[in-house]
């Protein structure tokens, strides 16, 4: 391999990237405008959550349970009889109900323990769970204040929870990771594999390998030119979208994780050559690109924690690098980790990273034995 | 026909424009019916455009035409008249579909025009001699016999118009010559039908009645082929067309600039092929080929497409390897991994490899560096090329937006801009119009005759094949005849080298087929189909798009294994499950109501304890390398503390890097605690609850992410694969050019919509059926409520998923912008509104209006509903019936997207 030819393509390379407009205003919108959208619009939180309620008390307690249900956690509850509850939970009209016995604020001064049934529709996991742990301590809360004053109350020992990394658990942090994660995965993928897919179509390749160059250093010009493309974009969006607009506190060593994006994008962009090379056109392409960039991102504990997932799927999740890339990354902005503890995804990412560009340079060489 | 109209076609002043360049310019012209016309001019002039006009393939801007007596500006008309056109465009089996074979291309026609006699088409398919061939696939035949099959598909309905564009360029003369003596049988047998060409062969044009001679967008003559030629008292219908245009002068044109002789037999042997033999898989693409090529000389390759010009230079270029023989270069074989030898060649691609999207200046650049030229010398060197080649005014234009005549210079002088011994030039004229042409002949003999560079160069036009020293006629991957060009002519007794080329490929066995007399192919009555909808020419398309599918491989298993593959990424990975999660504990208090209250915990399904830890350090690290996910300090005294009846509170530290399980984890912690600390202190504190609230969760009891999300997934996949796949049905065909089949023959785009959609609403359905077994045996879901429901759902949702596939490629230009802009459409209805993210009671109004308006929402609530809530029929009919909606009324919006007609 020699330097100044894979200089001469690196250049070459950008100069194509720069004048494919489409392609570009792509690039920068993944990294600023769908990364903030995607990270602002996935909030994990409970947000407008539906809520019916059957008030059978008619008391100040029931109402000032039904009081505390407010906008932007709850739309305005609906107040119904307690038989069109299975109607409106049926249709997906509400996804919680809350029942109120007759005489309940009654039972509960005399100190009978009364009963109250919050039914939770379980198809809703996005709000179920958290939103019933929700509703429970409000209803504690306007138990409690209700009570106040009225009889004595005997506490409990309390569990005092306090957040490590986030302390107020800002989700838009950590979605903002998630997306900067899986749009510079989506993009090396694209971007390397557009940039075989566009000399394919234009016939160009064949021509360059009549000249004194080399396979690996077209592979290693394109993987350089588009890697660079996308550590700098991803560095840019770091600094100004995550940090500037989300307000998030990088944890770690903002250095230490350009360093992991580098290496990562290495593996990236050795994967979308080699679908460069087994997709005809751009199309095909897309549809690859789907089936494969899909599972990564989604498997890879970036979306969902990966004790969530079944054991096997762990296992074979864990030879992806996209898998490391992500725990590393996670541990380095959120959590603070320094090169002592995530060395070994580092390695083993770099580690993947060089096999894989192994494998795709050898099916590089085929596909342009092949061309015809 | 009784009431024949005199007039076959009747073109009165139309003009054609695309953007600002007028392509035809004020066109009148009678063609009586049963005479023949040709068309000729170079490429470019707008012969094609007016047959696309002829055959009511394009829009008619300005102007009017009537073919057979009907004006054809109507759709209405248009349908009426379209059983008696038949049309073949411009390009090699452009209007066939590749991986038919012959036979079901022909079926397919005999099925659009609605006239499928077996016995007929079985002669047809005799008297134009592909009868041994049809099993083979179209994309696998040799240029002439696609022309052949093309020709039949075109004949299959006995047209009164036969409408051929350029149907015999880059073909071999052989075929061109058979398929001109198979016109002229065709014309005998019947001799009612009109026959109009086009061609940039002048020389085809002799044996017609009557040529029209174009330029610019115009006639510039008009009349019998012989009568012109005397006329002008010029020698060919060539130097007439050279004389009216004021081009060239045909008699300097022809003589090369540099009169040397060619070299002699003591110049060394630069190229040479010995038994050179490439094979893929059975096909023998270049079959024991030996050349040997003097210095300086320029040597030409001469044979039609796909005889095996090109693969042969891809193996003296190293570019691929041969599978037997050798191929040498300075008396070296060729060695691709040899770098030092690519110095020596310049090469020249088909179709100029240039870098379109850099400027000309940063083509010779990066083309200089790499072959590692200095600074200094680069920048002299290129300078030198750019004064020569007359690039000056260029120099900062993209590649791709100068002329093609220029293109092809630039493309020259990057082949020559390292000093290359070796020039190997693979049809580099093709496209350019003859001025081009004759510009570069002179420069590639400069080259040779001045600075003794070897020229290896291919091509399919005779005139140019004159211009070498010696020549190779190639033919089905053999070289039939080598020599000079007047050896060749004198060997075989003919006057050019046209006749020569026949002559040698006769004399090598090359002939095709036999063919059979014609006339019994005929018969009387051309049959009627329904106009609106015909079910025949339905099914037509609806076979042609199923084999179609299942003959492509990467698309068949997307087609069938990608939602499968994309249910499992879901289905996993989108969980809100929290099970398992790590726990630390810092003991500090090591008494039995600790060791009680952390047995609490662990015991609980939620909490695994991997750390006991010994000090806050260790708590910290484990917390930061994501060992623990939620760690429990107990204080010191804390069993006194709270059997005493005080409340000694207890520390927790949760990793807050993901919230929603930071949130749930909390949830979960509180809860334990407390009963935890109840169960410890139950003999000291023994006050009952104030009230009792256990949430109670329904349609999922279990609450089990899986249970919720599988039935949404199946939704959302079925949007996006189906989708996507037909997204690029209709645009394919634009791209391909066989859309030309729906604008010409008497296909409607009813027809042409359902037909093609009918397969891919079979494969969303298995792909449903599919998604439904994973969902009960790999995820374990059960169906509670109406199954009936649910496959009566999902068949009536993929019919409306593909056809939002449809509208996107029925409005879209390329496959691309088709691909991308369905993917986009879909994920936001289909993913974000559809309940998998939030619930759809929890979006906004605008949100939820947008879901609405997709169907994946009413689906989830059928699936939803009869996997998780037990929903019966009765209960999910209005759903459905929503659902039953869409079908028709996307197809109607990709309907009224989709032109029978090109605009």
């Amino acid at each position: 391999m020699r330097l100044r030819t894979v200089i001469a393509l690196v250049k070459k390379e950008l100069t194509s990237l720069s004048r494919d407009r489409f392609l570009l205003g792509f690039v920068v919108f993944a990294f600023t405008a769908m990364i903030y959208l995607q990270a602002t619009g996935n909030t994990q939180d409970i947000h407008n959550a539906s809520v019916a309620i059957a008030d059978e008390d008619r008391s100040e307690l029931s109402r000032r349970i039904a009081g505390a249900f407010q906008p932007p956690f709850f739309k305005t509850p609906q107040m119904v009889d307690s038989v069109a509850i299975d109607r409106l939970m049926g249709g997906g009209q509400a996804t919680f109900a809350l029942d109120i016995p007759p005489n309940f604020e009654a039972e509960l001064l005399s100190g009978k323990s009364p009963s109250i049934q919050l039914l939770v529709d379980a198809t809703a996991m996005s709000q179920a769970g958290l939103g019933a742990s929700q509703i429970q301590s409000m209803v504690e809360q306007e138990v409690r204040d209700f009570r106040r004053g009225r009889t004595v109350i005997a506490a409990s020992p309390p569990l005092e929870l306090r957040n490590a990394f986030n302390q107020s658990l800002v989700s838009t942090w950590f979605t903002g990771v998630v997306e900067l994660l899986d749009n510079t995965t989506m993009l090396a993928i694209l971007l390397a594999g557009a940039a075989i897919v566009r000399e394919r179509e234009h016939g160009t390749l064949e021509h360059l390998l009549v000249m004194p160059v080399r396979p690996v250093e077209i592979m290693t010009a394109k993987i350089v030119a588009n890697g660079l493309v996308i550590a700098i974009l991803a560095a840019l969006s770091l600094r100004f979208v995550l940090q500037g607009i989300l307000g998030l506190q990088v944890a770690g060593s903002s250095a230490l994780f350009l360093l992991g994006v580098v290496s990562y994008l290495f593996f990236a962009c050795s994967l979308g050559i080699f679908l460069g090379t087994v997709s005809r056109s751009m199309p095909q392409l897309s549809l690859l690109f789907m089936l494969t960039v899909l599972p990564m991102s989604l498997l890879s504990g970036g979306n969902t924690p990966r004790e969530a997932m079944p054991e096997w799927l762990q296992n074979v999740m864990s030879l992806s690098p996209s898998t490391h890339y992500v725990s590393f990354t996670q541990a380095v902005l959120l959590r603070g980790a320094d090169i002592s503890t995530v060395w070994p995804h580092l390695t083993i990412i770099t580690i993947i990273g060089l096999f894989f560009f192994a494998f795709s340079l050898s099916r590089f060489r085929r596909f342009l034995a092949a061309q015809n | 026909m009784t009431d024949q109209p005199p007039l076959a076609i009747q073109v009165s002043n139309v003009v054609h424009r695309y953007k600002q360049l007028v392509v035809l310019d004020d066109i009148n012209l009678d063609v009586p019916a049963g005479s023949s016309l040709a068309l000729i001019g170079p490429d470019g002039v707008g012969k094609s455009t007016l047959f696309s006009l002829l055959a009511g393939a394009k829009r008619l801007q300005q102007g009017s035409i009537h073919v057979l007596g009907t004006n054809i500006t109507k759709a209405e008309a248009r349908g009426q008249i379209q059983p008696r056109l038949a049309f073949m465009p411009q390009g090699l089996g452009r209007n066939l579909y590749a991986t038919l074979s012959v036979r079901e291309n022909v079926d397919y026609f005999a099925g659009l025009f609605g006239s499928a006699e077996e016995a007929r088409i079985a002669h047809l398919l005799d008297a134009i001699g592909l009868a041994p061939f049809a099993d083979r696939p179209a994309g696998k035949l040799s240029g002439g016999m696609k022309q052949k099959l093309g020709l039949c598909c075109a004949l299959v309905h006995e047209p009164d118009i036969l409408l051929l564009d350029e149907p015999t360029t880059g073909v071999d003369p052989l075929s061109r010559l058979h398929f001109w003596q198979l016109i002229d049988e065709i014309r005998t047998a019947r001799p009612g039908m009109t026959v109009v060409v086009g061609t940039s062969y002048m020389e085809e044009a002799e044996r017609f009645d009557r040529v029209l001679l174009m330029q610019s967008g115009r006639f510039i003559e008009d009349g019998e082929p012989s009568s012109l030629i005397a006329r002008y008292s010029a020698g060919s219908l060539e130097d007439v067309f050279s004389i009216l245009t004021g081009n060239q002068d045909p008699n300097t044109a022809d003589s090369p600039m540099v009169l040397r002789t060619p070299p002699g037999k003591n110049v060394p042997i630069v190229v040479e092929g010995e038994g050179l033999t490439r094979r893929f898989g059975a096909f023998t693409a270049v079959d024991s080929v030996n050349f040997k090529v003097r210095r300086g000389e320029i040597f030409g390759f001469l044979g039609s497409n796909g005889c095996g010009k090109t693969t042969t230079m891809k193996m003296l270029t190293g570019l691929l390897p041969s599978t037997e023989g050798t191929a040498r270069l300075f008396g070296k074989p060729v060695d691709a991994r040899d770098i030092e030898a690519r110095r020596k060649v310049g090469y020249m691609s088909q179709g100029f490899s240039l870098y379109g999207e850099l400027t000309v200046q940063q083509n010779f650049e990066l083309h200089a560096q790499l072959f590692g030229l200095t600074d200094d010398a680069r920048r002299a060197r290129i300078d030198e090329l750019v004064e020569r080649f007359g690039l000056q005014r260029f120099c900062t234009t993209a590649a791709n937006s100068v002329p093609l005549g220029v293109r092809q210079r630039l493309s020259l002088a990057i082949a020559i801009l390292h000093g290359p011994a070796v020039l190997i030039l693979d049809e580099p004229t093709s496209g350019v119009d003859p001025a081009a042409r004759a510009m570069f002949w002179k420069e590639i003999e400069r080259l040779s005759r001045e600075q003794q560079i070897t020229v290896f160069i291919s091509t399919h036009f005779m005139s140019e094949a004159e211009r070498c020293d010696r020549i190779a006629f190639m033919h089905a991957g053999r070289i039939i005849a080598t020599g000079t060009p007047s050896e060749l002519c004198d060997a075989q007794g003919v006057s050019n080298l046209e006749g020569a080329f026949i002559a040698y490929m006769r004399e090598g066995g090359a002939t095709e087929s036999e063919t059979r007399p014609l006339s019994v192919t005929t018969s009387d009555s051309p049959p009627s189909a329904p106009r609106l909808f015909s079910p025949r020419r339905f099914w037509a398309v609806c076979r042609r798009e199923a084999i179609e599918i299942i003959r492509e491989p990467v698309r068949f298993a997307i087609a069938l294994a990608g939602t499968l593959i994309l249910s499992l990424a879901f289905g996993f990975g989108i969980s809100f499950d929290v099970e398992g999660v790590s726990l630390g504990v810092l003991d500090r208090d090591r008494t039995p109501s600790s060791r009680a209250y952390i047995e609490e915990f662990t015991s609980s399904p939620y909490f695994d304890l991997v750390l006991v830890a010994k000090d806050d350090a260790e708590v910290t690290r484990a917390l930061r390398t994501n060992r623990v996910t939620l760690a429990l300090d107990i204080p010191p005294g804390f069993g006194r503390d709270l059997l005493s009846g005080r409340r000694p509170a207890v520390a927790a530290w949760i990793d807050g890097a993901m919230p929603f399980r930071a949130e749930t984890v909390g949830g979960y912690a509180q809860a334990i605690h407390l009963r935890a600390v109840r169960s410890i202190a139950r003999r000291t504190v023994a006050s009952p609850p104030a009230y009792r609230l256990e949430p109670r969760f329904r349609y999922n009891q279990a609450f089990r992410s899986l249970d919720a999300m599988v039935p949404v997934t199946i939704g959302v996949l079925l949007a996006l694969i189906p989708a996507m796949l037909t997204a690029l049905t209709v645009v394919r065909e634009k791209e391909l050019g066989s859309i030309v089949n729906l604008y010409v023959t008497p296909l409607t785009r009813p027809e042409f919509l359902l037909g093609k959609q009918i397969p891919y609403i079979a494969i969303g359905f298995i792909n449903f059926i599919l998604l439904t077994l994973f969902a009960v045996t790999l995820f374990g879901l059960e169906i509670k409520g109406s199954l009936v429901a649910l496959v009566l759902g999902g068949l009536l949702y993929v019919a409306g998923t593909t056809a939002v596939g449809f509208v996107t490629s029925a409005a879209t230009r390329s496959q691309t912008a088709a691909i991308f802009s369905t993917a986009i459409i879909i994920m936001l209805p289909a993913v974000e509104y559809s309940g998998m993210m939030q619930p759809v009671a929890s979006l906004e109004p605008v949100e939820r209006w947008i879901g609405t308006l997709f169907p994946t929402a009413h689906f989830v609530r059928v699936s939803v509903g009869t996997f998780a809530k037990g929903m019966g029929f009765g209960e999910l009919m209005p759903t459905l019936a929503i659902l039953a909606a869409f079908w028709p009324a996307l197809i109607g919006i990709a309907l009224a997207f989709t032109r029978k007609q090109e605009t």
